[in-house]
């Protein structure tokens, strides 16, 4: 479909951003205490599970990881040609006065975080949400902004973003298709 | 990527497996919900859902209301003794002058089969779902049969299926007919020749049985039928103690299923007739996870018919 491709990220690209980020979530809540991760279904659920295993190398402390699904908080259900299978939302923990990280692969409008905002206050009242994303490429529609970042990438609105997994769910090269 | 295109669902019949399966896959994500402390999800807000029971029903109506709610969506009930049928009016005039209201979608059980096809062509901007109409199908108990099904066993290919009662009267028999061999499973059915509709194997997948033994040896699934005393005369069986000496399941011919085999009934239970309490109440009955999936499973057909693409 696209006629160009370009890597922008490759998988060492992408090992260097995470363990960037999980430092820069470590020395803002200052350690892992009271600290969750909470993944947008299904991208961002791989990248949680990375993030939390580079945070156990660092803190030596294993995190709970949860994954939300925002299907059913869509803002625009009305009008799908494909309509979209519901997925499982699996957060096995208490959300109650924890310090969530929300993480997704890319940032865009903002709308899917809106929803995942939504989806996570109905399991409970979080002490706070930071967000976490491995690109965020622009053109947001909502007043949101991502706390840690792996990569800006400024984009046309005709381009596409896409992270690439490989079979066993590691995140192996983020992709730009004009 | 499955993808759900129908602005009604009828008849299981109209769906195709890939279909079914999106349905059921989506209840599974469903169930999450009603295990929660907050109970509800934003999906349909603003939708209106009226529910249109020209039959009695407790269990349907009300999973109906609560898998509506859920999801947000307001839902008002009209039962028969409320609605104006009783005054003589049709059912296109009280379509017609729902509609005038403005409902997202119908949700009906009429005794009339076939009744949800008319009305669905007179309501071009409105989903219908059907609760059950005559003896032609029962879509939403089909479908949480198959989730309760698939719970089990983990797929519904190769299940070997027995299906024992009132066949003739039964439209939760044929939607499970349908859907059952599209999914794959082989049915095998057992009732008195009296409530056996001639020509059944033609619906599907499907072996009738001169016995209730041989039905429902090696099952992996054995569903029992409701008798529909209000629907016959008496002139179909004898009396109740000798239908269920023939086809009643107790803990004895229970052993000729699989070991593994769950029992399942769509309810309201004749404990005694159909089946002894002991069975009912045993390890093997799945029949309350029936009712619990049951929400699901209309959550998932809510979902669907709001979002799909109206043709």
């Amino acid at each position: 479909m696209s006629a160009e491709s370009t890597v922008i990220l490759d998988m060492a690209g992408i090992r260097r951003a995470l363990t960037r980020i999980a430092h820069e979530v470590l020395e803002k809540n200052k350690g892992v205490d009271n600290l969750v991760l909470v993944g947008i279904r299904t991208g961002g659920v791989h990248l949680a599970r990375e993030l939390a295993a580079r945070l156990e190398e660092i803190e030596g402390a294993k995190l709970p990881v949860g994954e939300v699904d925002i299907t059913l908080y869509r803002d625009d259900i009305k009008g799908h040609s494909a309509h979209l299978p519901v997925g499982k939302t699996d957060i096995p923990f208490s959300v109650e006065g924890k310090k969530v990280v929300l993480v997704d692969d890319v940032l865009f409008t903002g709308r899917t975080i809106r929803a995942a905002l939504d989806a996570i206050m109905d399991h409970g009242r979080p002490a706070c949400i930071q967000l976490a994303v491995l690109v965020d490429r622009g053109h947001r529609e909502l007043p949101i902004r991502a706390d840690f970042v792996g990569r800006n990438v400024p984009t046309s609105l005709k381009e596409n973003i896409s992270v690439k997994f490989d079979a066993n769910y590691a995140p192996a090269e983020v992709v730009l298709e004009k | 990527m499955k993808s759900f295109k129908h602005k009604d669902i009828i008849a299981l019949r109209d769906l195709t497996k890939e279909e079914i399966e999106l349905l059921i896959e989506t209840a599974e994500g469903m169930r999450e919900i009603n295990s929660r402390d907050i109970k509800k999800v934003p999906t349909l807000r603003g939708k209106t859902i009226i529910n249109l029971f020209y039959e009695s029903s407790t269990r349907t109506r009300t999973s109906f209301e609560i898998a509506g709610k859920r999801l947000s969506a307001d839902t008002v009930n009209i039962t028969p003794s409320s609605s104006s049928a009783t005054k003589g009016e049709t059912l296109s005039d009280t379509a017609l002058n729902l509609l005038a209201m403005k409902p997202d979608i119908i949700v009906m059980r009429h005794a009339v089969s076939g009744s949800h096809y008319y009305l669905a062509g007179k309501l071009p901007n409105c989903s219908i779902i059907n609760a059950g109409d005559g003896a032609h199908e029962h879509p939403s108990q089909g479908l949480l049969d198959m989730l309760t099904m698939k719970d089990r066993f983990g797929r519904l290919d190769g299940l070997k299926v027995a299906i024992v009662g009132d066949i003739t009267h039964s439209r939760v028999a044929r939607s499970n007919i349908q859907g059952l061999t599209k999914m794959g499973s082989s049915i095998y059915l057992a009732g008195p020749p009296t409530m056996m509709p001639p020509g059944v194997e033609r619906l599907g997948n499907v072996t009738v049985c001169g016995t209730m033994k041989e039905a429902i040896q090696d099952a992996d699934v054995v569903m029992m039928l409701r008798i529909q005393q209000e629907r016959q005369g008496k002139t179909l069986m004898p009396n109740t103690r000798e239908y269920s000496r023939y086809f009643g399941l107790n803990p004895d011919n229970l052993k000729l299923a699989k070991p593994d085999a769950i029992v399942m009934h769509p309810g309201p239970i004749n404990r005694g007739v159909e089946m002894s309490s002991y069975v009912v109440d045993g390890d093997q009955s799945r029949v309350l996870k029936q009712v619990e999936n049951g929400v699901a499973v209309r959550m998932a057909m809510l979902y669907h018919v709001a979002g799909g693409e109206l043709e």
